[in-house]
């Protein structure tokens, strides 16, 4: 990296950045070689940023009307959407902006899938990654749970009655999260507790993750090593701070679609309906970003099964740096890896598609290949292609592509040195 | 200097009774942090519930809430007891015999928390393959005396601590 000493032009710059270098950081920051091949699935970490601090700020503003109390809590939810000024819009924003979150989220992951951002020297900003992303469902479900509707009470007794599962000690868990002898009063007030700790807790993973994206700088479509900085990377601004803003000016538009003319299009109906401890709605269905992972749940039929293999389908993530062996990072060079990698896209899609129907007939029968499939990719497919494909040639610098120099390549090596 | 290292000088005892009060100390503030997200007095004042059963007919039931959860009362048929009990135990993924679900010479009556025992949903009456409940969130059948009998539920529907406080009266807890 570029850490050329930085001085302020200002006395009183230099007065401050002696005594607390911001400015120096700052510098960095404006500085920051990135590669120039960057595409536009490198702008869902700016994209991220957006969606974090929209929601805070929204959630800020919604505690301000909310009222964490299940005899008033789906009433103030009604009397932020019909009285307080503004309030449809900022709850619609916020309830819209945790799916677009998620969309933003898994589009950055499968980035990252394709890529091998994941690989060497990058394995610990995506364990970084993965724990912002586990912090983030236990967020969306606890803020799922605070209106206090049918979905809401329902789905964290389910939810909250996997850990009944576990063996022993589970009921004592579950007593406890509950905080009484099913989720009641004491459930909604801690869970409005921490779904607001929560959000502080990702900021903070948030800068760790760009502090270990910044040690060994950004991944890039070509997935090479770069010299930084060289003719191969640009300063971060202003070349990657535009090329960010309309990304993001898109997404936003795609968001504020969502929040103009389909608000209630990725919620539930029954959630307008005040929580009932004695009836249970007939079909209950999380939201859509955790269906792939209720699809898995649903598809042992063994409880305490069911709920290990739905963990393990995440936690198989944190050790995914060591179970890809291929030398070679990027997808674009690796002719089997990439099929595999559009058919885990299928998979996931698929199971988020079961997991929103009945677990019965054919949906069961989807559900169970599309389970097998997700773990044979991660455990099988993973190390057994990376060890046995033979890759393309990949280019010597980003500058130098391949096949530019007309007769002659510049091919920098060919990874298939198994032999 | 070999020697000199071997021996526990006062140092190393100021280290161990250090690190073994601050560990006593740290324990002993977490365990009120953990302890406070227990059920609470006023939670647990909730622990009794007394029901009036002398307007259900046999073969009919109702549903009263016990501690924030349902409890299904049902005055059983004599045709819906000799089901339950001509059921071989071998075929019950938690077998356990109907007798034992009620109270004796009180066989009619079956008293038990209306919470599936695989994720806590509240089973539909009259439906299933085994004409008892039917949970409709994730598949599970129980028959006429609430044992599991088809689906992902691992145990049988619990059975409340109950009593008969006279021939009209069920308190629950």
């Amino acid at each position: 990296m570029s850490e050329h000493e930085y001085v302020p032009k200002s006395k009183a710059g230099k007065w401050f950045n002696d005594r607390l270098p911001l400015l120096t950081l700052g510098a960095h920051l404006t500085d920051y070689p990135t590669p120039k091949n960057l595409n536009y699935w490198w702008t869902f970490g700016g994209i991220l940023t957006f969606c974090l601090i929209t929601q805070i700020v929204t959630g800020i503003v919604l505690a301000m009307h909310y009222v964490a109390h299940a005899d008033l809590a789906f009433a103030s939810v009604e009397h932020i959407m019909r009285d307080v000024n503004y309030g449809w819009l900022i709850r619609y924003i916020h309830s819209n902006g945790a799916s677009m979150f998620f969309l933003a989220v898994y589009i950055h992951i499968f980035r990252s899938l394709f890529y091998g951002s994941y690989k060497s020297p990058r394995e610990v900003i995506w364990i970084i990654g993965l724990m912002i992303y586990l912090l983030m469902m236990a967020a969306a479900f606890m803020g799922y749970v605070l209106p206090w509707g049918q979905m809401s009470f329902w789905g964290a007794t389910v939810i909250t009655n996997l850990f009944s599962a576990i063996p022993l000690v589970g009921d004592s868990i579950t007593t406890w999260l509950w905080g009484a002898y099913s989720v009641d009063n004491p459930t909604l007030n801690r869970f409005f507790s921490l779904h607001y700790l929560i959000p502080f807790l990702i900021l903070g993973l948030v800068v760790l993750h760009i502090w270990a994206l910044h040690v060994p700088g950004n991944n890039n479509p070509v997935g090479i090593d770069i010299k930084k900085p060289s003719k191969d990377t640009v300063p971060f601004h202003p070349y990657i701070t535009i090329k960010d803003a309309f990304a993001l000016l898109v997404f936003m538009i795609i968001f504020a679609g969502f929040v103009f003319f389909t608000p209630n299009v990725l919620g539930h109906s029954d959630n307008y309906i005040p929580a009932n401890p004695l009836v249970t709605p007939a079909h209950i269905v999380p939201e859509w970003y955790l269906l792939p992972f209720y699809a898995i749940l649903r598809s042992v039929p063994d409880k305490l099964g069911g709920v290990i293999l739905m963990f393990s389908a995440i936690f198989i993530l944190f050790v995914l740096p060591w179970l890809d062996t291929s030398k070679v990072r990027s997808a674009v060079f690796r002719p089997i890896y990439r099929q595999f990698f559009w058919i885990l896209v299928i998979d996931v899609l698929m199971l988020g598609y079961v997991g929103a129907m009945p677990a019965e007939g054919i949906y069961l029968v989807l559900a169970r290949v599309g389970t097998i499939y997700y773990f044979l990719h991660f455990i099988v497919v993973m190390p057994v292609v990376g060890y046995l494909e033979k890759t393309d040639p990949i280019p010597m610098s980003i500058s130098e592509p391949v096949l530019s120099g007309g007769a002659e390549p510049a091919v920098a090596r060919k990874v298939d040195d198994k032999a | 200097m070999s020697k000199e290292e071997k021996k526990v000088n006062r140092r190393d005892f100021l280290f161990t009774a250090s690190y073994t009060v601050g560990a006593v100390g740290v324990g002993a503030v977490i365990w009120p942090m953990i302890d406070q997200m227990n059920p609470d007095k006023a939670q647990k004042a909730l622990a009794t519930t007394e029901v009036d059963i002398s307007n259900i007919e046999p073969g009919n039931s109702i549903t009263v809430l016990w501690r924030g959860k349902p409890v299904f009362l049902k005055r059983r048929t004599q045709d819906e007891i000799a089901e339950a009990r001509s059921v071989n135990l071998d075929d019950l993924p938690d077998p356990q015999k109907d007798e034992d679900r009620v109270k004796e010479g009180k066989d009619e009556w079956l008293v038990m928390l209306g919470v599936c025992t695989h994720l806590g949903c509240v089973p539909l009456k009259d439906k299933g393959d085994f004409n008892g409940w039917f949970c409709p969130c994730h598949g599970s059948h129980y028959d006429v005396s609430g044992r599991i009998r088809k689906g992902p539920a691992p145990t049988n529907m619990e059975i409340p601590k109950f009593e008969f406080v006279d021939s009209n009266t069920i308190k629950i807890g």
